[in-house]
């Protein structure tokens, strides 16, 4: 028997502070009708737990609730932020506020690094946010995505 | 030459432009990868006429996206 991806990856799970979660959903409410995104730094634990430490929110230069572009210039700057702080980057995290948390065709065309974790937070049922966790895996066109198991954890 | 990568010092031959350094740095997707040199922007169509500098910090970017 194969290995699965998620032990292939030595990816046992994501964890994210409730604090950053709760401004996460804090601030794609905040930019409805439009898609929020941002980046996810931290690190790679030897116990196969990828541990969020901090979450950037960063502009949707498509200002749509259709499609979401991260400012490359903030996307730059977080990066130089992440470094200088020892943080890995480990992916981007973006809002769905009409639709469930799922990659759409047009995030998995768009997600080009296989090695990031991609959270996609549904605002589709009003007062109850949906976050989950995906990577990618496949050549262009062929591409599917992998659930990741989020646990959030403090609060 | 000793150019910057991604935060790491690295030597690369003289007169490398950036087509050439993603090229060296085996750069996955380079076609969604957006490159800043110095904090200024390169247009994809300028990285194989971009020539790099001693001392020129780059990094490489991919393009953040999706839709729903």
């Amino acid at each position: 028997m194969s290995l699965s991806t998620k032990e292939a990856r030595g990816l046992v799970k994501i964890t994210i502070k409730k604090e950053d979660y709760d401004k996460i959903v804090a601030h794609a409410l905040k930019e409805r009708p439009d898609e929020a995104c941002g980046l996810i730094a931290g690190r790679d634990r030897d116990d196969g737990v990828r541990e969020v430490v901090k979450v950037y929110f960063l502009t949707n230069i498509d200002h749509t609730n259709e499609h979401f572009s991260i400012d490359p210039k903030e996307q730059l700057a977080a990066v130089r932020d992440m470094r200088a702080q020892g943080l890995k980057p480990l992916g981007n995290w973006h809002s769905h506020p009409e639709t469930p948390a799922r990659p759409s065709e047009e995030d998995l065309r768009l997600s080009n690094d296989k090695n990031a974790s991609y959270l996609i937070l549904s605002l589709a049922v009003k007062g109850h946010p949906v976050l989950n966790g995906f990577h990618v895996e496949g050549e262009q066109g062929e591409r599917q995505a992998r659930k990741e198991e989020i646990e959030i954890i403090g609060g | 030459m000793t150019i910057k990568v991604a935060g790491e010092q690295k030597q690369m031959a003289d007169g490398i432009t950036v087509a050439g350094l993603i090229e060296a740095e085996q750069v996955e997707n380079p076609q969604y990868v957006t490159v800043s040199v110095n904090e200024e922007f390169i247009d994809a169509g300028d990285f194989a006429s971009h020539v790099l500098n001693e001392g020129d910090e780059v990094e490489f970017l991919y393009f953040m996206g999706g839709g729903r």
